[in-house]
């Protein structure tokens, strides 16, 4: 009874929570929508209706759909080498004779804390021709030195080597966290009965991590999806526009050329475009399930 | 013969174990490269940056560093980033953490479709809405301003729904019970009972908050333009177009900017770590 009297509080708690959500999310999110179907007159800066005509655009000039190939290329190039190094390190960390993890893991860590400006500036000056840090090395090694930023698929490749770098420290500690949740009995009852260290990876370890493999894996594509700090700030321009990234082409048609109302579309197209990745992206992992289960099914018939 | 298979087999184990050791540490020496560039170049002059390997530290730092602070206040930039940090992690944990214990405590009418918005809204890409809030904060007139910047952060879903996972299992009803009948004010009750059992989550969140927000870029970007009101990663980006190609003053800029997440990782490495963890658990 006291409580129910109470209840009414619970509007007063979350009135601040749910204005400032209206107010900052829920209507710039609407408004963008809306403006999607405007165009802006740069000078006073006016709307006016112009039904389809930015998608008809965004389908039609092919930056857009150049942006997305963009983004998916650094985005694999990167997602690869990361999720492999992270899973093989935190396998290695989680074993129970090796020393000096703790130190180790804080440097593997330790860049995903560095600000993407800096990191964005510091990939730029190692990489920078002929002058930059990984070009001396290349140069004491004997070999011509490499213009990076004017060849697209090494300018992107530095790119994808940037975000590996900071991503992987972080997936190490989320790969370890699912190797700890497995339980010893499981790997102890393996060993008995003989399985190798390899099997016990393979058979055990593996399928019992999906579900964390399959949240790093769907997380990685909506954030890989949205990279623009590194795309913005590693190389100043490079030939062809190739690692100008989906959110790097809505910040340049906003903030560059000053089309609002096509920036807008370019939003939503790149809102589309998360939505069918993320889908897809639980639908190959969920295939994968029914491979385990059959599998071991099958195992389990034989025996 | 039997000595030699066992002494055999030890030693195909010490070969393994010295081969991933060695896997474990090329990786570390990777992964601290970066860092050792940027050390070692902040303190050289530009000739030797460009034209060749440095491995020894040299002794032009205080001459980078006098040229950087020619183009840049980089106190300011400093300043305004921790103001800016501190006051969103506050601003934004105090709300999230009000609205997620009204979710965790209360049954009110809309709660389990407010609670819906809110895990649909944390979903959605952080760029889906940003134009229409550019023109909104235009019309406003909010540009360049500080409110900008922490107000809308109370918008956190994510934080919405890990404080509510802690409560859900953190705080016991009794408790929140004993103290009504105990004649106990509402604001009262959460000021005194419910932030202080939030302790440990509050730390975690504000941690995670401070670091994002010390990092973010984008709408400081779009944000501001104001050099006086400019954040830390801001100016740091504005470096290499204010002085062209010195290399010098670039890399003391960056290893000013990285100083201040060595010291939040020195004390918070752990509950970073932490939090990351238990991330994984949940979904494990």
């Amino acid at each position: 009874m006291n409580s129910k009297k109470r209840n009414k509080y619970a509007y007063f708690y979350i009135t601040p929570f749910f204005i400032v959500f209206l107010i900052f999310s829920l209507f710039p999110i609407l408004y963008s929508f809306v403006l999607s179907f405007c165009d802006m007159d740069v000078l006073s800066g006016k709307f006016t209706f112009v039904g389809m005509r930015n998608y008809q655009r965004l389908f039609e000039s092919g930056y857009f759909f150049k942006s997305i190939g963009n983004t998916l290329l650094i985005w694999i190039m990167s997602i690869i080498p990361q999720l492999s190094i992270a899973f093989v390190l935190a396998l290695i960390l989680s074993n129970k004779w090796f020393r000096g993890r703790f130190l180790l893991r804080n440097i593997y860590y330790f860049p995903n804390l560095v600000t993407p400006v800096t990191i964005g500036l510091l990939f730029g000056a190692m990489f920078s021709y002929p002058g930059g840090a990984v070009n001396n090395i290349i140069t004491m090694l004997g070999l011509e030195a490499v213009d990076f930023q004017n060849n697209q698929m090494l300018a992107r490749m530095v790119i994808a080597i940037a975000i590996c770098w900071k991503n992987f420290g972080f997936n190490i500690i989320y790969f370890t966290a699912g190797i700890n949740s497995i339980s010893d009995d499981v790997l102890e009852a393996a060993e008995v009965d003989g399985a190798s260290n390899w099997q016990k990876i393979t058979r055990i370890t593996l399928p019992l991590m999906r579900p964390i493999l399959i949240y790093v894996l769907v997380t990685s594509v909506i954030g890989g999806l949205q990279m623009f700090d590194e795309s913005h700030l590693v190389f100043k321009s490079v030939p062809g526009d190739a690692t100008v990234t989906m959110v790097k082409y809505l910040y340049d048609s906003a903030f560059e050329r000053f089309q609002f109302g096509y920036a807008a579309a370019v939003a939503y197209g790149i809102f589309v475009i998360i939505i069918i990745a993320s889908v897809f992206s639980l639908l190959v992992t969920k295939e994968k399930k029914d491979d385990y289960g059959e599998k071991k099914g099958r195992k389990g018939a034989g025996k | 013969m039997k000595d030699k298979a066992l002494t055999a087999s030890k030693m195909k184990k010490y070969a393994a174990r010295i081969v991933v050791y060695l896997f474990a540490i090329a990786v570390a020496v990777t992964a601290f490269y970066p860092f050792f560039v940027m050390i070692i170049s902040a303190t050289h002059d530009n000739y030797n940056i460009v034209a060749k390997i440095n491995v020894l530290p040299g002794n032009q730092l205080a001459v980078n560093y006098a040229r950087l602070t020619q183009n840049i206040e980089l106190y300011r930039g400093i300043f305004n980033s921790v103001i800016l940090a501190v006051a969103v992690t506050a601003v934004q944990n105090y709300f999230t953490a009000m609205a997620a214990y009204a979710f965790s405590k209360f049954e009110f009418k809309g709660r389990n479709v407010l609670f819906g918005v809110v895990m649909v809204a944390m979903m959605l890409p952080g760029q889906l809405g940003i134009i229409g809030f550019y023109k909104e904060i235009q019309a406003l007139n909010l540009l360049n301003s500080y409110f900008t910047l922490i107000v809308p952060t109370i918008a956190n879903c994510f934080a919405v729904f890990f404080y509510k996972q802690y409560l859900d299992g953190g705080l016991p009803n009794e408790l929140l019970e004993a103290a009504v009948v105990d004649g106990c004010g509402e604001l009262k009750i959460f000021h005194r009972i419910v932030i202080p059992l939030m302790v440990p989550a509050l730390v975690t969140q504000g941690v995670m908050t401070f670091i994002g927000n010390w990092n973010s870029y984008l709408t400081p970007l779009i944000v501001l333009n104001d050099k006086k009101k400019m954040t830390l990663p801001l100016m740091i980006a504005t470096v290499r177009d204010s002085t062209h190609a010195d290399y010098g003053a670039q890399y003391v800029g960056m290893l000013v900017s990285v100083i201040p997440m060595v010291i939040v990782f020195c004390f918070a490495s752990r509950i970073i770590m932490e939090k990351i963890s238990i991330g994984a658990a949940v979904k494990g």
